[in-house]
């Protein structure tokens, strides 16, 4: 673990990429080779199965530390990161490890199937024999949530860096669903036989465009098509290999049986880029519907019913086995639309249909009938571009209509977790209703770091009643709330249930008087 | 029969009716006994002001013309009908807990202190007391310092290899005591290159040299350009700012207890921090209130909240006193720096 806790503090102690990168690499050719595996793990998102929940390591750190739980709760808020906070509480060890990060996690996977009374001990035994950092990472394993300040795609850079292996190459090859604890460093960065495979492309990614489309050169150059908001995915379909990626490569196959029958009717080899929605009457239904999909595992036949998904397909990456990222767009265009039409009818799966207003003025038009399509806006795609791996500014640009924006004022405010901690950063907010205040929603993101400065003051000031961490505030800051859609939610006291709430700005000039009704929200429901 | 307590809490400050004097008021008042140099402390304003021999250079320097006048620590100044007496707080040099004595009943007012000898500050002492009022500035168990020794071996090796890349370290530390405890403790244990500071800093580190505080030679950055390997102690809402660009290349980092904590040092956007503070620690806290012997402890500012209830969970019969002292604050536009 020494190891890699040094490698903590190198990439912690700097806020320079190219310092980040550099340390990162070192680490890539000097590290034990599993210790490598898993910290490419660690870094794009996986990690071990958790082997303890969050109450028992409070409980097992108040125990440790000779503190009351209360204290170990107080203390969390202020420091923002429960591994950390019991990293910081917990006396001296009495003795110190030289295990291996790999060794580390092995004891967790160990530990995962054992009786709460072994887990204990497995724990205690180990914050015991580890100082502060290492501590503070082992906990993370449990905890989960590893950023270490660095991006998957950095992490993928200082891996080339290490290995001379071409990034985009690397960032295909550490795609899907490998398991660490089995695999080689060697064989991961290895090239890849993708034949019985479910491995994913690295999803290409555009960036907000914010000058006028005049700026992008000639309509005639561009794919214009609506901008969904569903489940961006990938559909694999190798020689025994059938696969449902999501773009956080969650494998999500098993929650969409209707795509089952692709897996017959594609052609062997083929992998599609696209959206899965909740689709009827030629048309998505609300996103809250899909996110009821999403969180089932399996699915029961009413709710597959009611909602029924569909996959609207906007690229072919892989055909008859061969990669086609390479190849123009239009090119790729084509040979989707080729091959859909050769397929059976009746299956949940089309293309996303072009958007084909002949000049950018009338394109900017169709725009603003987007949320009549149930779409939050305009994909724009250079029809030159290759399929990028990730994002890279300038072939796909995604065009979104203005959000809806409403005034609300805050009733509670919380503090926030990691670089927030000690701050109050998550506010709820509320609107009119009659004479009550109705809260319908919250939101963490969208003031600058001096303005959440000013808040926590004045929350601190202005605090009438706490309940652990939440503050219940008098009702007089105004905020304008900006949100991408609203649909009905029973779940909710107000009956609403907002995507993407986030605060605009602070409203200084608006009186509480003048904020919005909950009919003025209402109105809004599609 | 029931008398007045040896101290009340007004909107003013702490009031000491036998007396009629106030510690630390924050609104103006006729008679201050202060106890350190800070300015959420030592305010402008006041009729006259009571302070160690040791506060008061700085303390004219910041507040100019004042009525002021001077005790010896442990030295007993009768006012009206209280035994006063300043006693080492080890917070900055020159601080002082202050010590109240009426009809046989004790009350001491900490100030800010911490326990560990910085090799500076006039060495905390414990006071025996019936009532011990405490500052709590990090009043949780996440505090707990690191020895100064080897926080200044951290801060030394970063400055090394600043020194060897060719750039200028520019440390953030509080003008009026962390500057001067940096200085010395890195001189203690000899420096790698010449020593730089910022006006608000240089100003206090002459006063307090002048006053024959062991401190090494400085030079003001205005003065001259400091040479790569240099370190420049500067406020520390001076960390990227402007003034701190016009050094070249650098690299910059923060001295505070709150660079214990990973997300305030992430919020400051530093890559390096150092734990250093002049306030006590939990462990130090701790131990203090004990070594008073007291049983009436009183909380300010800090987290005092929790820090009550943990108290009251100890058996001291544990309160809080509401005051507008800050101690060592998170954020650069709220810190306590001399003009």
């Amino acid at each position: 673990m020494n190891r890699f806790a040094q490698l903590f503090n190198a990439l912690d102690a700097t806020t320079k990429t190219s310092a980040k990168t550099a340390a990162l690499a070192a680490y890539f050719q000097t590290a034990p080779k599993s210790d490598r595996v898993w910290t490419i793990a660690l870094l794009s998102g996986r990690r071990p199965k958790r082997a303890a929940s969050s109450t028992q390591l409070r409980d097992w750190a108040a125990e440790a530390a000779g503190l009351p739980l209360w204290m170990v709760e107080e203390s969390y808020p202020i420091v923002g990161d429960l591994a950390e906070t019991i990293a910081l509480l917990l006396p001296a060890p009495q003795s110190r490890s030289n295990q291996s990060l790999t060794g580390w996690i092995e004891t967790l996977i160990a530990l995962t199937d054992q009786p709460p009374e072994a887990k204990r001990a497995g724990v205690l035994a180990a914050w015991d024999s580890l100082e502060t950092t290492e501590r503070f990472l082992f906990n993370k394993l449990i905890t989960g949530g590893f950023r270490m300040g660095v991006s998957r795609g950095l992490m993928t850079r200082a891996l080339a860096q290490a290995t001379g292996v071409d990034e985009s190459l690397l960032a295909h090859r550490l795609m899907g669903n490998w398991n660490p604890a089995t695999t080689d460093f060697d064989d991961l960065i290895a090239e890849t036989d993708l034949q019985g495979s479910t491995k994913p492309y690295p999803f290409a990614l555009a960036s907000g465009l914010e000058d006028k489309p005049e700026t992008l050169g000639p309509r005639a150059e561009w794919l214009a098509e609506w901008k969904w908001d569903g489940i961006r995915g990938q559909i694999i379909n190798r020689p025994g290999a059938f696969a449902l990626w999501s773009r956080g490569e969650e494998l999500i196959t098993d929650r969409f049986p209707e795509f089952a029958p692709l897996a017959r009717a594609l052609p062997q080899g083929t992998v599609l880029d696209g959206e899965v929605l909740v689709w009827s009457n030629d048309a998505p239904l609300p996103f809250a519907l899909l996110q009821k999909r999403i969180t089932r595992k399996t699915v029961p036949k009413k709710l597959l019913a009611e909602a029924p998904a569909r996959f609207l397909a906007y690229d072919l990456l892989e055909w008859q086995g061969r990669d086609l990222r390479a190849a123009p767009l239009a090119d790729r265009r084509a040979a989707l639309m080729q091959m859909l039409a050769q397929l059976p009818p009746g299956l949940p799966l089309a293309a996303s249909a072009a958007v084909t207003a002949p000049d950018w003025t009338t394109l900017t038009k169709a725009r603003h009938t987007a949320r009549e399509k149930s779409a939050e806006g305009l994909m724009l795609k250079r029809l030159a571009s290759p399929y990028h791996a990730g994002r890279k500014r300038g072939d796909w640009w995604k065009w979104k209509l203005d959000p809806y924006t409403v005034d609300a004022v805050m009733l509670y405010a919380q503090s926030g977790h990691g670089r927030r901690a000690n701050l109050f950063t998550d506010f709820t907010f509320a609107v009119r209703d009659g004479d009550a205040l109705v809260p319908f929603t919250k939101a963490y993101s969208g003031l600058t770091d001096a303005e959440f400065r000013q808040i926590t003051d004045w929350v601190k000031k202005h605090t009438i009643e706490r309940f652990g961490p939440v503050r219940r505030v008098p009702p007089e800051l105004v905020f304008e709330i900006a949100f991408e859609g609203i649909a009905e939610s029973p779940r909710h006291k107000s009956g609403i249930a907002l995507r993407f709430p986030r605060m605009l700005r602070w409203r200084h000039d608006k009186p509480v008087e003048e904020i919005d009704t909950l009919d003025s929200l209402r109105a809004l429901l599609p | 029969m029931t008398r007045d307590p040896v101290l009340r809490f007004t909107d003013q400050g702490i009031y000491c009716p036998a007396g009629d004097f106030y510690i630390d008021p924050w609104r103006p008042v006729a008679r201050a006994a202060i106890t350190h140099g800070h300015s959420d402390h030592a305010r402008a304003g006041h009729g006259s002001y009571l302070a160690t021999h040791a506060a008061l250079p700085v303390m004219r320097h910041r507040l100019g013309q004042i009525n002021a006048h001077g005790l010896a620590y442990g030295e007993v100044q009768r006012i009206g009908g209280a035994n006063l007496s300043f006693h080492p707080a080890g917070h900055v040099p020159g601080s002082a807990q202050i010590r109240i004595e009426v009809g046989g009943e004790v009350w001491v007012v900490s100030g800010d202190y911490k326990l560990e000898e910085d090799g500076l500050s006039e060495p905390f002492s414990p006071i025996p007391c019936h009532a011990f009022i405490t500052e709590c500035t990090f009043g949780l168990p996440v505090f707990r310092w690191p020895a100064q020794a080897k926080t200044a071996a951290e801060i030394a090796t970063w400055w090394a290899r600043n020194a060897a890349e060719g750039r200028v370290s520019l440390l953030g530390a509080y003008g009026l005591g962390k500057a001067q405890r940096i200085m010395s403790m890195l001189a203690a244990q000899g420096l790698p290159g010449p020593l730089f500071t910022h006006g608000a800093a240089e100003a206090t580190t002459r006063i307090l040299r002048d006053q024959g505080y062991p401190l090494p030679p400085t030079t003001l950055v205005s003065r001259a350009p400091p040479p790569p390997d240099a370190l420049v102690i500067a406020p520390p809402s001076a960390l990227g700012s402007a003034w701190a660009a016009k050094l070249g290349p650098r690299s910059e980092a923060f001295a505070s207890g709150w660079m214990a904590l990973r997300g305030i040092r992430r919020r400051r956007n530093l890559g390096t921090g150092f734990i250093i503070s002049d306030h006590a620690d939990w462990d130090g806290l701790n131990s203090a209130i004990r070594a008073t012997g007291a049983e009436k402890i009183f909380a300010n500012h800090g987290y005092t909240a929790p820090f009550q209830r943990w108290l009251a969970s100890q058996g001291y019969d544990a309160g809080i006193v509401a005051t507008e002292w800050q101690g060592e604050t998170a954020e650069p536009d709220k810190e306590i720096t001399p003009e």
